[in-house]
């Protein structure tokens, strides 16, 4: 038990998957103009990848490693992550309407997130089991949306401050990651 | 010839990601603590990216476009499944100095960006001309500002000190929070040399670029 609140702890606080780990930085800086659009995005991430990384874990475990195709890993995890990107869309759209109309838009853009796969990566390199895996993956998730959420919060008062026209839009939301980047490496030390 | 320069060198200046062109970022902050690997994310990145694009401009009458998208994808990871393996073999330090990086070249809107962008509506010449462009600038970018940090974060320039004695590193710049602040700092600039660009033309100042997914193509331009 004591392990995986340290794993939830460190995923969101620690190693935050953005801040700290620069993975996701397309989107986090795309969708971060309004807060609603990130909390869309964020939600979607977490579902995303924490079931993308439950099936790259046993596609790797059943598929490539007793077969000996561990150098085709990379190709084999953007396949399924493409693939299952379509599918929960189509999925959602047929299901359940209501979230298919909040997260829908955002579901083709996961395809492309280096979050998503880079979380599975991380994973594999670390040799996480199963359960361990999907906890990561959901924890690293709910690092993405916090974040995410925050910095659209930032960049919506900033619509409303004179800004150089030069640091206008994508220069002044990256100096603002930087900062927010800074305030979490207080957590450093924490574990 | 003259056509065949243009898309060249448009990747070097006028188009220079990810300065001008906003697109891929993660490797750009991740990989840039230092000069070398900033060269070396940059070299495996004009590989995928002129190779993906040769192969997506021969196969672009062929394949129908519902389903680009997903073999545009199937190309550029069997470069990077390429290329992953090439560095296991020739350069296994940098391999394991740039991590999951590597295998992220997929993901890397630049690929698929100029896939769907460019190669997809081109000749094979003119979709290499463009892919090695678009790669060098990016391997300049990417080598400028791991120079930049290297310098400021640990005095030093490709492994050699180049600072005077009593230089104190400052260790905010190697870290996660210089690389935002470095690159939002450099594009602020880049905005403003090209309004002051404008300005002695007499033309309107204009704001910069936006980060714009909408170029990547990937969601079916939603």
């Amino acid at each position: 038990m004591q392990e995986y609140f340290l794993l939830f702890i460190a995923a969101i606080f620690v190693n935050n998957i953005v801040l700290a780990q620069y993975l996701g930085n397309c989107p986090f800086i795309g969708t971060s103009k309004e807060t609603s659009v990130a909390l869309g995005m964020g939600g979607a991430v977490v579902f995303v990848a924490v079931m993308a990384t439950a099936i790259t874990w046993l596609v790797q475990e059943y598929l490539l490693s007793p077969l000996g195709l561990d150098f085709l890993q990379t190709l084999a995890f953007i396949l399924v992550i493409a693939s299952l990107v379509q599918f929960v869309e189509m999925f959602l759209k047929k299901m359940v309407p209501p979230l298919y109309k909040s997260l829908g838009i955002f579901l083709p853009l996961i395809t492309t997130n280096c979050a998503v796969m880079g979380i599975a990566l991380i994973c594999q390199r670390k040799e996480f089991p199963l359960l361990k895996s999907v906890a990561f993956a959901a924890a690293s998730g709910i690092g993405f949306m916090i974040a995410l959420v925050v910095l659209a919060g930032i960049r919506e008062r900033l619509e409303i401050r004179r800004v150089p026209r030069a640091m206008r839009g994508t220069p002044v939301g990256l100096v603002m990651a930087g900062l927010m980047s800074l305030a979490f490496f207080a957590f450093k030390g924490m574990i | 010839m003259s056509r065949l320069w243009k898309e060249f060198s448009k990747g070097l200046w006028k188009d220079l990601p990810p300065f001008k062109l906003v697109l891929g970022l993660c490797p750009v902050l991740a990989v840039t603590s230092t000069a070398e690997n900033g060269f070396g994310m940059g070299m495996a990145v004009i590989f995928v990216l002129t190779l993906s694009n040769l192969l997506v401009s021969l196969v672009r009458k062929i394949i129908p476009a519902k389903v680009r998208i997903a073999c545009f994808i199937v190309i550029a990871a069997s470069l990077v499944v390429a290329v992953e393996l090439l560095m296991q073999a020739y350069a296994f330090p940098l391999y394991q100095q740039l991590g999951i990086f590597v295998p992220l070249i997929v993901v890397n809107c630049i690929i698929l960006g100029r896939a769907e962008a460019f190669a997809s509506k081109n000749p094979p010449l003119l979709a290499i001309a463009d892919g090695l462009g678009m790669g060098m600038g990016f391997t300049m970018s990417l080598t400028f500002l791991g120079g930049l940090r290297e310098v400021l974060g640990h005095g030093q320039l490709f492994g050699h000190t180049v600072v005077w004695d009593g230089f104190e590193p400052l260790s905010f710049m190697a870290a996660a929070p210089g690389a935002f602040v470095t690159l939002g700092i450099l594009l602020a600039l880049m905005n403003f040399f090209t309004n002051l660009q404008r300005k002695r033309k007499g033309l309107a100042p204009v704001d910069g670029p936006t980060h714009d997914c909408g170029s990547c193509g990937v969601c079916g331009g939603r």
